[in-house]
């Protein structure tokens, strides 16, 4: 008796829980690797997951086992020229019983101190990403939300087939069949007795007219309570669904990247990686965030992703021009009230000579009260400049809203990139 | 034997196939009178296969990071090509549920119905250790439940501290198994019934046990005075508790440590439930994988010889079952121990040929069985032992000199190794009788057992070490401990013995001034 089953549309990942658990219990092992390869592997690469290994030690699960030393015996497969009484070197060397016997050295000699597994990418990045925000997120704007959601809204006599609430149809049914049939049962009772009283009389004194009158009016009545319909359409009940506007929160991030010929294409590398980390970040944290990116040299301009990551530019540099641009965008599309605005920017801290005093006043007198947050760092292993001093008056004026940071090689992205987003104490 | 056109032919299968050449199989597997649960054959992708890898097997089971660890690191081999999965995988159970890969081959999985749902499960219906130790049909049932217990008591009393207790259990399930007595069957519907009972009962046992303890008096608390100047009115002279030496440690936490609550106990009663299950596996290891090798190999043969496969299928089935029982020598590169498949598929074939085609050697030797029937022979052999009596049995000086088998002995008071005996004939005895020690599992594992629980002292708990040939214990010694302390709630105190004498003194936790050495 045996019999098939094909088990191949079931659930797999049937160990996904006990996968968790583990990941949960060495999770500032896995941290702590997950750190060091982001600053390894090009960022690029992000779209993979990760391998880390835990030293053997720290996850073994112990039992009761025998330690080196003492007798053994082992017995061996495969012996060419050795015969009885044969006397050979302890491998290794090691006096006092170091070695286990060949059999059991070929078993665990293999280099496993190390305990190596994968993780997903999206495990890799919820590690990567652990402990980071968006700061200053408001909920804006509840009530002019075109998105809304149907919620059930009691019941209602209209609707479409599809919503029919089959329990409250039929109890309407069944109330309107009792209260319809209550008066035509009592009348057919009454009837009934009527007959009967009149059949039990003398048949002298019987009153023929007045039986054929009882006996059409019970039929009429059973008639009239036959046709009573079982389910009637002035039953039927539909669930209701009214539509609710749903709260959510609205984000812009302004990506901005200064791609003049000042910045050396190793400035430029690491400034697309650390666009590229704070998109990934964006994009796995927040449903509703929309991605404006903003190139400059002299002048900006607004690009789709694939051009701002891949494409290459040269030319003299005038950040104000991206500053406005984004003043501008604001301005047409993404109102402040409606939505968190974030701006980060990447620069090697050249501009005109002038046009840092643009920046400072672009961004003190308009730009800076619509916005949540403002990044900026600079690419720099020299001393600052102009801009940087610039906004550095930014900084003391909206200390609570703007960040800037210094990222000399590619290693202090991932340091930076954590300062810049750490999650804030709520309060 | 006329014969028969070929079911299948080709890599690819399909159901129909497979269900055609099952009951070919079972009715070849009827003449030579394997019996059987009823099988349950499960066709499940590479993904799933490694589920079920983590979860040993089991179809279902209680959440615990190790099995995610195990999980991972199959996981990492595979991908990593360092291991192929199993084609199959067979569980212990009634009917016997037995997991196909997808992606084998046509022969693969004739081949994999073969081994496991005929080889393997009439191994589990007939072997005594399972049929003492298990109880196939209530297994299933039996995770169901323990699944569940285990978590409700998360939700009742947080992951953490489940996942905790069970690390202590895990460390000790090895010792959590009954070796004599015959344990009592488990079923899921009597355990959810019998659970609550328990454990208002147990509680009020340990209770007991522990009622009768004075307060601890600090000068009794380091050393128990048993002498009657001491201890005149004879309040220490009950003698030692338990009164026998208990090997089976998680059971005698579950009913005597004496802080644990009842679902700690409960959770105990589980993990000490399951390692029961395991122990005829683990000690069956070349009988069982020799065993279904066997079969494989006389069932593909049949039916080949009716013409039921052809000669493409015949040609892989022999490459994979010539891969399968390959024997590396100690010196390959690919030497990995003694391979149990081909170990116990070349004593059962030789069994065999003893009894088939006795040589004198053989009549010497196996008087009893050479020349008799084989398949008969072959049964009883398959029932009645496990590796250890089984290879004292019946490995022969063929055997012996086919795969080249020699002993080395490794004593720490020598300064060289040497070779104890090889294949000739002063040495088959020898090697026979070293080869079965190395499956006895008294001489893999410790031997450790609890010596005596200080209930009217300072409570701790003293368990006693016979070394073996001595040698010591692990590394990992102090980490059980520490488990073990955390169970019982008390000091550990650990003695390794040699004869009579005792050689080695541990304790958990290490006590403040270290103690001069013993």
């Amino acid at each position: 008796m045996s019999y098939f089953i094909d088990r191949r549309p079931n659930a797999r990942h049937k160990s996904a829980v006990n996968r968790q658990r583990f990941l949960q219990r060495y999770r500032s092992h896995i941290k702590r690797a997950a750190e060091e390869s982001v600053n390894r592997r090009s960022i690029t690469d992000m779209e993979r997951g990760e391998k880390v290994s835990i030293p053997t030690k720290d996850i073994s699960e112990p039992s009761f086992q025998h330690g080196p030393g003492g007798r053994r015996t082992v017995v061996s497969p495969g012996n060419k020229e050795f015969a009885e009484g044969d006397r050979l070197r302890r491998p290794g060397g090691g006096g006092g019983g170091g070695g286990s016997g060949e059999g059991q050295a070929g078993n665990q000699g293999e280099g496993m101190d190390e305990f190596v597994f994968s993780l997903s990418r999206e495990e890799f990045l919820d590690f990567v990403f652990d402990g980071l925000e968006l700061p200053h997120l408001e909920r804006k704007q509840l009530q002019v939300l075109e998105e809304t959601r149907p919620v059930r809204a009691g019941i209602s006599k209209e609707g479409v087939p599809a919503r029919i609430n089959i329990v409250r149809s039929m109890r309407e049914a069944q109330a309107r069949r009792i209260g319809m049939r209550a008066p035509l049962k009592r009348a057919l009772r009454e009837a009934q007795e009527a007959l009967d009283a009149e059949e039990r009389k003398d048949p002298v004194l019987r009153n023929p007219a007045r039986i054929d009158e009882l006996k059409s009016e019970i039929a009429r009545l059973e008639k009239r309570i036959a046709s009573i319909p079982f389910l009637d359409t002035y039953d039927l009940r539909y669930n209701h669904l009214t539509h609710q506007p749903m709260p959510s929160n609205q984000a812009v991030m302004f990506c901005i990247m200064d791609v003049s010929g000042s910045m050396t294409q190793a400035h430029k590398d690491i400034g697309k990686r650390f666009f590229l980390l704070l998109y990934l970040f964006l994009e796995r944290n927040y449903e509703k965030v929309e991605l404006v990116f903003v190139r400059h040299h002299t002048v900006a301009k607004e690009v789709d992703e694939e051009e701002f990551f891949y494409s290459r530019e040269t030319g003299g540099t005038i950040v104000s021009s991206a500053l406005t641009l984004v003043n501008s965008i604001i301005e047409a599309r993404y109102a402040p009230e409606q939505w968190n605005l974030y701006v980060a920017q990447a620069s090697d801290g050249d501009n005109w000579d002038d046009d840092s005093s643009n920046c400072l006043e672009l961004l003190n007198e308009s730009l800076m009260r619509k916005l949540q947050y403002f990044t900026y760092v600079e690419i720099t292993p020299h001393a600052h400049q102009a801009l940087w001093e610039a906004y550095d008056t930014v900084r003391a004026a909206y200390p609570e809203r703007f960040a800037m940071q210094q990222i000399v090689q590619a290693e202090d992205i991932y340091p930076v990139f954590r300062k810049l987003f750490r999650q804030r104490a709520q309060g | 034997m006329t014969r028969r056109k070929p079911i299948a032919t080709g890599s690819d299968w399909n159901f129909e196939a497979l269900e055609t050449y099952e009951r070919a199989i079972a009715e070849l597997a009827r003449e030579y009178r394997l019996d059987t649960y009823p099988n349950q054959i499960e066709i499940i992708t590479s993904e799933q296969m490694m589920d079920a890898y983590a979860s040993v097997g089991m179809p279902i089971g209680y959440h615990h990071w190790s099995f995610g660890k195990q999980f991972l690191s199959v996981e990492q081999a595979y991908r990593r090509g360092q291991m192929g999965l199993a084609y199959e995988l067979v569980i212990n159970s009634d009917p016997c549920i037995a997991y196909l890969m997808e992606e084998n081959s046509l022969m693969m999985q004739v081949l994999v119905i073969a081994h496991a749902c005929y080889g393997h499960n009439s191994f589990f219906k007939g072997n005594y250790l399972f049929r003492t130790w298990t109880d196939a049909s209530a297994i299933v049932d039996y995770l169901v439940f323990a699944r569940s217990y285990v978590a409700k008591c998360e939700e009742r009393h947080g992951v953490e501290a489940v996942e905790q207790l069970l690390d202590a259990c895990h460390a000790l399930q090895n010792y959590g198994v009954d070796r004599y007595k015959r344990p009592s069957p488990i079923s899921a519907g009597e355990e959810a019934r019998r659970q609550e009972e328990r454990e208002a009962y147990l509680q009020t046992q340990v209770n007991r046990l522990w009622s009768t303890i004075p307060p601890v008096v600090s000068e009794l608390a380091q050393e128990p005075l048993h002498d009657h100047e001491n201890d005149p009115l004879g309040l220490h002279r009950h003698g030692r508790y338990p009164s026998e030496p208990q090997e089976n440690l998680l059971y005698f936490l579950e009913k005597n440590a004496p802080l644990l609550e009842p679902w700690q106990r409960e959770i105990v009663r589980i993990v000490r439930k399951l390692a029961q299950y395991f122990y005829p596996q683990r000690q069956t290891q070349v009988m069982n994988e020799g065993w279904a090798t066997f079969w494989h190999y006389t069932l593909m043969n049949r039916l080949y010889d009716d013409g039921l496969i052809d000669e493409g299928i015949m040609l892989e089935f022999l490459q994979s079952h010539t891969s399968v029982v390959t024997q590396p020598g100690f010196d390959s590169p690919y030497f990995n121990g003694i391979n149990p498949y081909a170990l116990g598929f070349a004593m059962f074939s030789d069994i065999q040929r003893i009894c088939r085609a006795p040589t004198d050697e053989d009549r010497e030797w196996f008087p009893d069985i050479a020349g008799s029937d084989w398949l008969e022979t072959l049964h009883f052999a398959m029932q009645n032992f496990k590796d250890e009596s089984f290879i004292q049995q019946f490995l022969s000086p063929k055997v012996i000199r086919d795969l080249k088998l020699f002993s080395l002995v490794d004593d720490d008071r020598d300064d060289s190794l040497q070779i104890e005996a090889i294949h000739d004939d002063r040495g088959y005895r020898r090697i026979r009788e070293a080869l079965s020690v190395q499956y006895a599992l008294s001489a893999r594992e410790p031997n450790i057992q609890v010596w005596e629980a200080d209930i009217r002292g300072d409570r701790s708990l003293t368990l006693r070490h016979v070394q073996d040939r001595r040698r010591p214990l692990g590394q990992s010694l102090f980490p059980v401990m520490r488990y073990l302390h955390q169970l019982w709630g008390f000091p550990i105190k650990l003695e390794s013995t040699e004869g009579d004498d005792i050689v080695r003194r541990y304790q958990w936790p290490i006590p403040e001034p270290t103690r001069e050495s013993a």
